[in-house]
């Protein structure tokens, strides 16, 4: 699937990826060991990751698990207190100048200029990255376009709904074209509508080509990506496809309907093998320990012993079960 | 020439987006215009102040025991100093002129006879009119009591009496001594000093807080390019306000301009860019936009105190005097007193030319280094 959507890739920005994909193993970015102390403050600890190109990973991760400080480092923003990076075949923060003409970064916070028209803020963009007029031109027109910007050319940023500001903020991480985009929580401002316009766009570019690293804290994008890295107190504690992550969560999970709620949770919390809960509206999820041989049967008897109705099944895991089970170790509240 | 383009791209980007963002500001366009106005308006009326050991050079053409007297006693009333001495008049003029001394003190080869016949002055004081606070406790001096350490008196009392002047005096530039030809010329210092600074102290600051930063040093934009490209918006503000505050000076407080225009204005444009290079230097040091003004606002004082806007440089205290010398302040006075009173040229005045733009270099190099494309 990955490999389909590199070789879809056109154009010279295509082959410029597949020329540097032959010498990076395809590797859009590669972390050794990344550490980032702020003090006597870990945020970021020994991350090592690989990220291969065309693909869109994610960061998934509470508030404080270290994304941005992550992503900042990736793009040579803040200096790692330990570790190697390297992305698109360059050194950071070493290369980190260089870096800058490839990459495209948009930041968590709307970061384009409030007193300036949405053209203005392209025009600005286009110059600071020198594109020549011609080519100017056309990116502006094409972004223009890709992220229905026309009606909106002459108002000024500052005036723009949050889902404006997000595709004028893409467009301007997109306009020279880079073959890395970093995208630190782009939709955390954003309404439901704008979320899936946007992911559509994101699925486009990586169709191009380009390789998207985008940090979230929503579950449902995060099952949008190709590749996922979930992120807890700085620490990388599950990595790899979505799918893959959900069907290979080391616990059981058991999913209890009940009236009862408040009842049955009490019934769980008493159980040595319930890892974890969670409620889902009149749904508990229960994380059982993969020791416990038929885990329904034992929460079903719990349930009956304690004289609390509900129905018991063994579900399929989601995103949250997995993101609650590989940040079991690291925070415990 | 690649790279070359590139650079002037990226500055000429950053001073449009700067330009841009003024011209949308109301306000602030309004406060342009109005505060240099206002300013000169309320200053514009004068202040006279004491002053003591201005330099002076003499040119002593009779060279008697009664002309060196004549110089000792000058000097004993300690508002003069005599730093050097040259062969004669034109050379007194010219020193004058380059803005190296406040007076100057001819003694003509006839000083004996004058002297003796007592019906005319015995020598000339030249001062220098376009210094504030200088020429009034000059003048006083042509009321000196005459000679007593040099034990003449009683032949210069016979001779001269009834109040008549032992020197004659001969004030250039300003004959009239009108404060205002004196303060005009320099509020156009003061009042650039009071809105440059702040215009790119809050400037890096304020996309800081706004978020912008965190884009822009993701972008190819070098340090020094967003350094040049905030400062050359604003050149061109204070030139604006220089040109409203020199009509606002010729038209209401009748300040001759002697020197030329054109000079002027380079000398005004290098003080400006280097008064904005502060502001920027200011700007990488600290993390918020009130704390640039407070530091913006710091470097206001000692410029108005010390640039020899209100108190004659020579009168301060070496140490003071060194700290002078590193205000851009100082040496733009120093300037547009010399071409627009003293009709001076730019040639006449290099080391403040020169010192301008060294400190002008040193700050955008400050900046530049100062301000890292890191987080962190």
């Amino acid at each position: 699937m990955a490999e389909s959507r590199a070789a879809g890739a056109a154009g010279e920005e295509g082959a410029a990826t597949r020329g540097a994909a032959a010498s990076d193993n395809g590797f859009a970015i590669e972390a050794h060991d990344l550490t980032r102390r702020f003090g006597k403050f870990t945020a970021v600890d020994h991350v090592t990751l690989e990220i291969p190109r065309a693909h869109i990973y994610g960061f998934l991760g509470p508030n404080g698990s270290g994304k941005s400080t992550t992503i900042r480092m990736l793009c040579g923003l803040l200096t790692p207190t330990e570790g190697r990076i390297r992305v698109l075949g360059l050194e950071v923060p070493r290369d980190a100048e260089a870096l800058r003409r490839k990459i495209g970064y948009m930041t968590q916070k709307f970061s384009l200029w409030d007193d300036m028209t949405v053209a203005e803020n392209l025009h600005f963009i286009a110059r600071i990255f020198t594109l020549d007029s011609a080519r100017a031109r056309r990116r502006i027109g094409e972004v223009t376009e890709e992220f229905h910007l026309k009606e909106l050319s002459n108002r000024l940023a500052g005036t723009l709904s949050g889902g404006q500001r997000q595709r004028l903020a893409l467009a301007a991480a997109t306009l020279h074209e880079p073959e890395l985009l970093m995208l630190d929580e782009p939709t955390s401002a954003v309404d439901p509508q704008s979320r899936r316009d946007f992911w559509e766009s994101l699925f486009a570019l990586a169709a191009r080509g380009t390789t998207v690293l985008v940090s979230t804290h929503y579950m449902d994008e995060a099952e949008r990506c190709h590749r996922l890295a979930i992120l807890s107190r700085g620490k990388l504690v599950a990595e790899g496809p979505p799918e893959k992550l959900m069907d290979e969560l080391p616990l059981h999970v058991i999913e209890v309907q009940s009236h009862d709620t408040e009842g049955a949770r009490e019934v769980l919390r008493g159980l040595p093998q319930v890892k974890s809960q969670a409620q889902l509206g009149l749904r508990l999820h229960a994380l059982i320990d993969r020791a416990a041989s038929d885990p329904a049967k034992l929460v079903r008897d719990a349930l009956r012993g304690a004289s609390v109705s509900a129905e018991v099944n063994a579900v399929r895991a989601n995103l949250e079960d997995v993101f609650v089970a590989a940040t079991l170790g690291t925070s415990r509240d | 020439m690649k790279s070359v383009y590139a650079f002037f791209t990226r500055i000429a980007a950053i001073a449009g987006k700067e330009f841009r963002q003024l011209r949308r500001d109301r306000l602030t366009g309004a406060m342009i215009v109005g505060i240099p106005l206002m300013q000169i308006l309320i200053f514009g009326y004068g202040i006279n102040m004491d002053v003591r050991h201005l330099r002076a050079a003499v040119a002593d053409n009779a060279r008697t025991s009664a002309s060196r007297a004549l110089i000792a006693d000058l000097e004993a009333g300690q508002v003069v100093r005599f730093v050097q001495t040259v062969p004669g008049a034109p050379e007194l003029r010219e020193l004058l002129a380059e803005g190296k001394i406040s007076a100057g003190l001819y003694i003509p080869p006839d000083f004996e006879r004058r002297r003796l016949d007592g019906d005319r002055p015995i020598a000339q004081l030249m001062i220098d009119g376009s210094a504030p606070g200088v020429a009034d406790p000059l003048r006083a001096l042509m009321n000196l009591p005459p000679l007593e350490r040099s034990g003449i008196r009683p032949a210069l009392q016979r001779t001269l009496p009834g109040g008549q002047r032992t020197l004659e005096v001969l004030t250039e530039y300003n004959p009239e001594r009108r404060t205002p030809v004196q303060i005009v010329p320099a509020l156009i210092g003061v009042i650039l000093s009071m809105t440059m600074v702040i215009f790119t102290a809050v400037s890096l600051v304020r996309e800081r807080e706004r978020g912008n930063l965190e884009l822009l040093i993701t972008t190819p934009v070098r340090s020094v390019e967003l350094m040049i490209g905030k400062l050359a918006p604003y050149v061109v503000v204070g030139l604006i306000q220089t040109t409203i505050i020199l009509i606002t000076g010729v038209l209401l407080f009748d300040v001759p301009i002697n020197g030329n225009v054109v000079q002027l204005y380079l000398g005004a444009t290098l003080f400006i860019a280097a008064t904005l290079a502060l502001g920027l230097v200011i700007s990488t040091l600290v993390q918020t936009q009130f704390q640039a003004m407070q530091l913006g606002f710091l470097t206001l004082l000692p410029s108005i105190l010390l640039s020899g806007f209100l108190f004659p440089f020579d009168g301060m205290p070496v140490a003071v005097q060194w700290i002078a010398q590193g205000l851009p302040l100082t040496h733009f006075n120093d300037i547009v007193r010399g071409v627009i009173l003293r009709g001076a040229d730019l040639s006449q005045l290099l080391p403040s030319v020169t010192k301008l733009s060294v400190f002008l270099v040193c700050a955008v190099s400050l900046a530049a280094l100062r301000f890292r494309k890191r987080l962190g």
